[in-house]
C-alpha cells in the first residue's frame, strides 16, 4: 500500500513548553487516519506542521510523497486543509469564496465555474451560496469550509476538529463527505476529541496525550486493550449490598457511599439473566442496574489518565 | 512554482480586496469625510480670519495639506484591513495553499492605493466645487500625480506593516492615528510654519509631511519649493522601502499563536 503520511520522531516546543515530544505515524493512502486526545494534547500543533503552517524542532515526514521541509510547496499543491477555526472569507458569498479557490489552484475560467457548481451541489449549498459568509450558521460555515477544501482536488485533507460545534445533523453530513472522499481515493487526517467520531470514520486511530501517541491501532485493537464490559448494581440499602457482594464474589468495584456494586461481564443476555438469576435466589433486591459495554470513551479514560502508559 | 504565479496570484487578491472595498465602502467613505469636513471648516469658518501675503485665496493655501491629510487618514483603512483579514482563519487556508506568498500582502497594497488614490481624486474634486483654482500646467499636474503616487505607495507599505504589527483591528484603528492627525495638524497644511512657536515648529519643518506639502503646493499654485522636493522624494523613498521590508518581516515570521 502507498504512503500518504509518514512521520518520524516530530518534535516541537514554544519557549520551554513540549508540544510535541516525538511521535510516529503511518497512514496508508486512501484511508481515514483519526488522532484522538483531549484540549491541549498537541492535535491542531500536528496538523499546523504536516500542513507547512509550522516548522518542527526535529523530525522528519514525508507528505502525500514529498518531503515536508525540503518541498513544502508540492506538499501545498498536494494538501487540503480545514483548520480548526472558519477559514472562509466572510466579505464573499459562499460561491465567490469557492470561485476564489479555484482562481488561486488557477483553474481556467470555465473550469473553477464547474468546480464550484459540482461542490455547491455535493455540499446542498444551493440558494445560500449567494449570500455573503458572515450571514452564515455554523454548520453552513463549515460546509463551505470543507467545499473550499476540496476544490483543488487536494490527495491528502486535514480536518482539524471538524465538527466541533456543530448540531447533530451537521455533524453526520460532514462524516458523510469525508466518507465519500475516502471511497475517491483521498486519504483523510483527522483530528477530533470525540471518541465516537473516530469510532465512526477512522481505519486506525492514534492516542496522542500530552505530545505522545500513547496508543495506536484498529478502533477494535483499541477496545480490546482495556478491560471488558461490566454491570453496574444499585441497591436500595447498605445490608442489601453486603449480601449480594457475598453472593457475587468477583466484584470490580463496590461504592458504599451510591451503594453499587460493579461485577464484570460480556453484555451478553446468558451471562446478565445468571447474574441476576444468583440475586435472585439470594433474595436481593436491586433497586438498579445499568450494563456498559467497552467503548472508546473507556479506552481513552484508560491510557491518558495515568502520567504515562506503555500501551503499545 | 511561487514566482511564477506572483501576478496572478496578486491580481486575484486585488479583486477580492477590491470587492471588500465595494462592498463596505464606510471606511473610505470616512477616509474623504475627513479631510471634505475640515476644509469645509476652515474655509467658511475660519478662512476669513486666515490672512496670506500676496492675495492668494486661503482655498488655494489649504487643498495640498489637505491632499496630504487624504492620503495619511487613508492609512486607517489598509491598517485595518490588513490587521482583520491575518487574525481570520482564511490567512491559515492561504499559507497552506501553493500559492506566491508575497501576493497576499501586494493585493492589500496595491488594493489601497487604489483607494487612497480614488480618496485624493474625490478630495480633489470637492475642493474645486470650494473654489480651488491651481496655476499648475500639464506638466505640473502630471508631477503631482506621481509624486501623490509615490506617496500612496510609501504609506500604504507603512500601513500595512503597522497592520501586521497590531493585534486587534482597534489597535490598528489607533496605531496610525500619529499620521493620520498629528502631522497633518503639527504641518504646514492649515497655517505657514513660520507662524507657529519655536518647539512646534521646529517640529513642524522638520517632520516629513511638510515638505511633500510644500512641494504639491509649489507644484500646484506656483510657490517656491526649494529643496522641498528633493527631502520629500526622501522620505516617501524611504518610508516605502522601510514599510516593505519592514511588512516583509512581520508576515513571514512563524505563523500566529
Amino acid at each position: 500500500m502507498t504512503t500518504g503520511l509518514a512521520v518520524t520522531g516530530l518534535q516541537k516546543s514554544f519557549a520551554d513548553k513540549t508540544v510535541l515530544d516525538g511521535i510516529d505515524l503511518h497512514v496508508p493512502q486512501g484511508t481515514i487516519f483519526a488522532l484522538l486526545g483531549p484540549n491541549g494534547a498537541g492535535k491542531t500543533v500536528t496538523v499546523q506542521i504536516l500542513s507547512t503552517l509550522l516548522t518542527p524542532d526535529a523530525g522528519q515526514a514525508e507528505v502525500a510523497g514529498h518531503d515536508l521541509l525540503r518541498e513544502p510547496d508540492a506538499v501545498r499543491a498536494a494538501i487540503g486543509v480545514t483548520g480548526q477555526f472558519s477559514a472562509v472569507d466572510n466579505w464573499l458569498t459562499g460561491e465567490e469564496n469557492l470561485l476564489l479557490m479555484a482562481d488561486l489552484h488557477h483553474l481556467s475560467k470555465a473550469e473553477g465555474r464547474r468546480r464550484t457548481a459540482e461542490l455547491l451541489e455535493l455540499f446542498d449549498l444551493g440558494d445560500e451560496a449567494k449570500k455573503v459568509a458572515s450571514t452564515y450558521s455554523g454548520g453552513m460555515r463549515r460546509r463551505v469550509d470543507l467545499a473550499m477544501t476540496l476544490v483543488g482536488r487536494p490527495k491528502l485533507i486535514f480536518l482539524d476538529e471538524p465538527t466541533t460545534g456543530l448540531d447533530p445533523r451537521s455533524r453526520r453530513a460532514v462524516w458523510d463527505v469525508i466518507r465519500e472522499l475516502v471511497a475517491g481515493g483521498v486519504t483523510v487526517f483527522l483530528t477530533t476529541q470525540y471518541l465516537d467520531e473516530a469510532d465512526q470514520l477512522a481505519d486506525r486511530i492514534a492516542v496522542l496525550d500530552h505530545g505522545q501517541v500513547v496508543a495506536e491501532g484498529t478502533p477494535d485493537e483499541l477496545k480490546r486493550q482495556i478491560p471488558g464490559g461490566h454491570v453496574v448494581l444499585t441497591f436500595a440499602d447498605p445490608a442489601a449490598l453486603d449480601l449480594a457482594g457475598r453472593v457475587l464474589g468477583d466484584v470490580s468495584a463496590r461504592d458504599d457511599e451510591a451503594l453499587t456494586l460493579q461485577v464484570p461481564a460480556d453484555g451478553g443476555v446468558h451471562s446478565l439473566k445468571a447474574l441476576l438469576d444468583r440475586l435472585e435466589l439470594a433474595a436481593v433486591d436491586i433497586a438498579d442496574l445499568s450494563v456498559h459495554t467497552p467503548d472508546l470513551d473507556d479506552v481513552f479514560l484508560a491510557l491518558t489518565k495515568q502520567e504515562k502508559v506503555t500501551a503499545r | 512554482m511561487s514566482t511564477s504565479y506572483a501576478v496572478t496570484d496578486s491580481l486575484t487578491m486585488l479583486r477580492r480586496n477590491l470587492k471588500h472595498a465595494l462592498r463596505y465602502p464606510s471606511l473610505t467613505v470616512g477616509v474623504v469625510g475627513q479631510p471634505v469636513l475640515l476644509m469645509l471648516l476652515f474655509v467658511y469658518v475660519f478662512g476669513g480670519a486666515m490672512k496670506l501675503g500676496g492675495g492668494a485665496t486661503y482655498v488655494n493655501y489649504l487643498v495640498p495639506g489637505m491632499l496630504m491629510m487624504t492620503a495619511g487618514s487613508a492609512t486607517m483603512p489598509a491598517a485595518i484591513g490588513v490587521c482583520s483579514d491575518m487574525s481570520e482563519g482564511i490567512v491559515s487556508r492561504f499559507r497552506t495553499m501553493p500559492i506566491a506568498r508575497v501576493s497576499l500582502l501586494t493585493g492589500h497594497v496595491v488594493g489601497n492605493m487604489i483607494q487612497m488614490l480614488v480618496s485624493l481624486v474625490l478630495v480633489l474634486g470637492v475642493s474645486f466645487a470650494m473654489g480651488f483654482r491651481p496655476e499648475a500646467s500639464f506638466g505640473g499636474w502630471l508631477l503631482v500625480v506621481a509624486l501623490l503616487v509615490l506617496l500612496s505607495l510609501a504609506l500604504t507599505w507603512l500601513a500595512v506593516a503597522l497592520g501586521l504589527v497590531s493585534k486587534t483591528p482597534e489597535a490598528a484603528s489607533n496605531i496610525v492615528l500619529p499620521i493620520s492627525l498629528l502631522l497633518p495638524f503639527i504641518s504646514s497644511a492649515f497655517v505657514p510654519v513660520d507662524s507657529m512657536p519655536a518647539g512646534v515648529r521646529w517640529f513642524a519643518h522638520y517632520q516629513p509631511f511638510t515638505p511633500i506639502i510644500e512641494t504639491l503646493r509649489g507644484l500646484l499654485n506656483g510657490t517656491p519649493v526649494g529643496s522641498n522636493w528633493i527631502i520629500a522624494l526622501v522620505w516617501c523613498a524611504g518610508i516605502a522601502i522601510g514599510g516593505y521590508l519592514w511588512a516583509k518581516k512581520l508576515f513571514t515570521r512563524d505563523v500566529r499563536r
